[in-house]
């Protein structure tokens, strides 16, 4: 009698083992396994240099989804991403070539974006809009603001030294890279290690209780919003120095690629979870099948249909674990 | 009469819990049943294996003689079960009609029958509200008259059990009245009717029958009500008397720690002025809507206040937001817990350091981790918060924990006033005890308390003094000794009433 329960408990340790790395790390796991497939199945893959060009690939997503990452955790979301990275890299091309100085454009660029993310979040917090219909105003003034500015054209940029923030390397690794890795860094700190990340997920968690228990609201919901704009700022001026002009037309769709990966990694979109190593995941995971789909030369039509699939079929997984957990 | 519904020895499991316990009972046809016991007593799992919500561990369940099993909530409605929860499931912006015949709109050669909708809708309301159309919308209508929508729904499904769920629980005195009425008449048409409550003059109000269940057990069923008094049910629902409950005992008071002087805000008719002493728990009573909460939301800086000063400790203070009252040693334990206290998707950790936090920040905004550990391992042993670890998710705990998590986050600041605003509403008698105990303790260090409550045995067993509010006026400051229920009740209903 006792040794069946016995075994029966260990059993079910082992179950409740299982069931939480599952629940904490079933996308990575997923990822994981994606990741194997494809290096045994699609030649190339595999490769030093594919494995840089990933990497290259999902820089800009990954940046702007660390920032992004707040917005969701606080209940909010921005759309304006996309118009800012065009706005920020044109605005960086014309201060560059009007001033000589790669400084103030990189500077300008980051302000720029700043400015608009913090425009964002006064109207969000204090006017009390809601951040969809705010960022897509936001969003199709900005656009039109970096066409205005441009003249409609890409700007070109004839400062070389601009061009080793985007195209250099360390140690054998793309700048933009070590940039992205080190925003994962700055932005899990600011997560996990601060109030302001704690403040950020409370208030997605729940608006009022946040409120009454003596977060000021308006103030976090500002700086989630201006950092987000600054972010998108920078990678709008990083962009522009990897292509070696500011375009105005770049980055359509950019801003729900950034929320599909951090969704796909588990980023609740009613706020108050935001995992920020599944929001890396889930930036690699899209990132990782647009390179395997483009290897095996999947024509770009049918790229958009899987991506779709796989960001429903994830959103599907999370919703069965939810309810296993019930 | 015989018995229409028949529970036979039904158990309901979770991993780890036995929420109902081998529990038989039965409800005859055309009564009442009252159905009694604190939280996680296994009353609410009961209404939801009723209603389809939860499949049974094992047991049967039999209506009108016959077996049935509900795999879910609709399967039991088709067989004439409907369960009307606290929370209303209507839909704000559609009209009653609408929301009466939701889900099976009568239709003409495929459009909605309008006429035909408010044919109906009309004769379910002349027997369930008056001066409400069919047109109406659900958000221009108070809770109370909601509910009577809800029984409209249940009504034109044909249900013939209905139970509720804490009806009372947001109904004012004149709402209960109509509620109670309508449930007699549903009796009276043979209907068999479920009445789950927490309080327990309801139960000789409306009920032929009574059955108290204590940790998914049932413990007694009574047929016969007048062989069961009050103070016989409580006992049987905790195991102990009622002064145990409030253990209430006399303190010395100090001198004034809160003066407030003329505050006006929303939701108050006249600027109120009122002094608390250290070491004195005041007690707010009213009925919904007396301006009792909207006094504390504008005392807390929740609600700007219009006009008016509050002085702390003899110093002119500012409560111009929340975070302003707390740094000024004011701090609310908000009426809604889920709404409004806890942030139910983050963990006991993140709960209890949420503003305490600040103080143990290292170079203004990181982290520490380890004080904040500290504080929460200390509280969760001083309150005696259960729960598995520090990691649980407050959404997941009982409403007693969740409200030892709240009063957690401001025992760890210095706070010279507490403000609670139903403390223990949806709490067992136990945990409440043991709130109340909190309560006494932080008195007894020279804390002054205001509370607000609508349990009114609960406002004159723990209060020094009681409060009384009536449409956003301050009626009347009546001491303990003075107290009475007549009193009181008739400072707090309205006159023309």
């Amino acid at each position: 009698m006792n040794g069946s329960k016995s075994i029966k408990n260990e059993k079910s340790i082992q179950n409740k083992f299982l069931k939480t790395l599952w629940e904490r790390s079933g996308m990575i796991i997923i990822y994981l396994g994606l990741f194997l497939v494809l290096s045994v199945f699609v030649p190339y893959f595999f490769t030093v240099r594919n494995m840089i060009g990933l990497a290259l690939s999902v820089s800009m997503v990954g940046m702007v989804a660390m920032t992004m990452l707040f917005a969701l955790a606080s209940g909010d979301f921005d759309l304006s991403v996309e118009a800012i990275v065009a706005f920020s890299g044109v605005t960086a091309a014309m201060v560059i070539n009007s001033t000589g100085s790669v400084f103030f454009g990189i500077i300008a660029g980051i302000i720029g974006g700043g400015v608009i993310g913090f425009l964002n979040g006064i109207i969000i917090a204090k006017a009390k809009i809601n951040a969809l219909i705010t960022t897509l105003a936001t969003m199709q003034i900005v656009h039109g603001m970096a066409f205005i500015v441009s003249g409609g054209s890409a700007v070109g940029i004839s400062d070389a030294r601009f061009f080793v923030l985007g195209n250099s390397r360390m140690l054998g690794i793309p700048n933009p890279i070590w940039i992205t890795i080190a925003m994962f860094i700055i932005f899990g700190i600011l997560l996990n290690r601060t109030t302001y990340g704690k403040n950020t997920l409370a208030i997605g968690g729940n608006i009022e209780a946040a409120r009454l228990a003596g977060i000021n609201v308006d103030r976090i919901k500002i700086i989630i919003f201006t950092l987000q704009g600054s972010m998108a700022g920078f990678a709008g001026v990083v962009l522009s120095s990897r292509m070696t002009s500011g375009q105005p037309n770049t980055s359509v769709g950019f801003s729900l690629d950034v929320i599909s990966a951090c969704v796909l990694g588990g980023v609740s979109l009613s706020g108050g979870i935001a995992p920020l190593g599944g929001a890396i995941v889930g930036v690699l995971i899209m990132g990782t099948i647009q390179n395997a789909m483009n290897l095996m030369n999947i024509p770009a039509f049918y790229q958009y249909v899987v991506r779709g699939l796989i960001l429903l079929i994830a959103v599907l997984i999370d919703q069965l674990k939810q309810t296993n957990k019930n | 009469m015989k018995p229409y519904l028949e529970f036979k020895s039904v158990s309901k499991t979770f991993p780890g819990v036995v929420a109902l316990n081998n529990v038989s009972y039965q409800v005859k046809e055309g009564s009442v049943h009252g159905l009694i016991g604190e939280n996680g007593a296994g009353k609410s799992t009961l209404l939801k294996i009723l209603s389809g919500a939860y499949y049974p561990t094992s047991g049967e369940i039999l209506i009108d003689g016959q077996q049935r099993d509900f795999h879910s909530t609709k399967e039991a409605l088709d067989a004439g079960v409907a369960v009307i929860y606290q929370e209303l499931n209507l839909i704000p912006e559609m009209t009653v009609a609408e929301n009466l015949l939701l889900g099976h709109m009568p239709t003409r050669s495929g459009f909605l029958d309008k006429r035909e909708m408010d044919k109906i809708a009309e004769g379910e309301l002349k027997f369930l509200l008056d001066n409400i159309y069919p047109e109406t919308k659900i958000k221009e209508l108070s809770i109370g008259q909601r509910q009577m929508i809800e029984i409209g729904k249940a009504l034109l499904h044909d249900a013939k059990i209905i139970a509720f769920d804490e009806p009372t629980s947001s109904l004012s005195s004149r709402e209960i009245k109509q509620l109670f009425k309508i449930i007699k008449e549903l009796k009276e048409t043979g209907h068999s009717v479920i009445y789950v409550t927490h309080r327990m003059e309801e139960i000789f109000d409306v009920c032929d029958e009574v059955t108290v269940f204590r940790d998914g057990k049932k413990i007694e069923t009574y047929t016969d009500m007048s062989t069961v008094n009050h103070d016989l049910l409580v006992k049987k629902m905790v195991g102990r008397s009622i002064e145990d409950i409030y253990s209430y005992k006399p303190r010395t008071l100090g001198k004034t720690v809160l003066e407030i002087k003329d505050l006006m805000g929303p939701g108050l008719s006249e600027p109120i002025s009122l002094n608390v002493k250290s070491g004195e728990i005041v007690g707010f009573f009213g009925l919904v809507g007396a301006g009792r909460t909207e006094f504390l939301k504008v005392l807390y800086g929740a609600e700007k206040k219009e006009s008016g000063s509050v002085i702390v400790d003899g110093k002119y203070v500012n409560i111009g937001s929340p975070s302003k009252a707390i740094n000024e040693g004011i701090a609310l334990c908000p009426e809604d817990r889920k709404d409004e206290g806890i942030i139910s998707v983050r963990n006991i950790d993140e709960n209890i350091n949420i503003s305490v936090r600040r103080h143990f920040n290292k170079a203004g905004i990181f982290l520490n981790k380890k004080k904040e550990t500290e504080n929460t391992n200390n509280f969760i042993k001083k309150l005696d918060i259960k729960t598995p670890s520090k990691e649980q998710i407050v959404g997941n705990l009982s409403g007693g924990n969740q409200q030892k998590v709240i009063l957690a986050r401001w025992l760890g600041e210095n706070i010279k006033i507490l403000l609670m605003d139903e403390p223990t509403r949806g709490i067992d008698v136990g945990t409440k005890n043991e709130i109340y105990k909190i309560m006494y303790n932080l008195a007894g260090e020279g804390k002054g308390i205001i509370f607000v409550s609508s349990d009114l045995p609960e406002v004159m067993g723990v209060a020094d003094r009681v409060v009384i509010m009536r449409e956003g006026h301050f009626v009347e400051s009546v001491d303990r000794k003075d107290l009475s229920q007549e009193k009181i009740l008739s400072h707090a209903l309205p006159i023309n009433d």
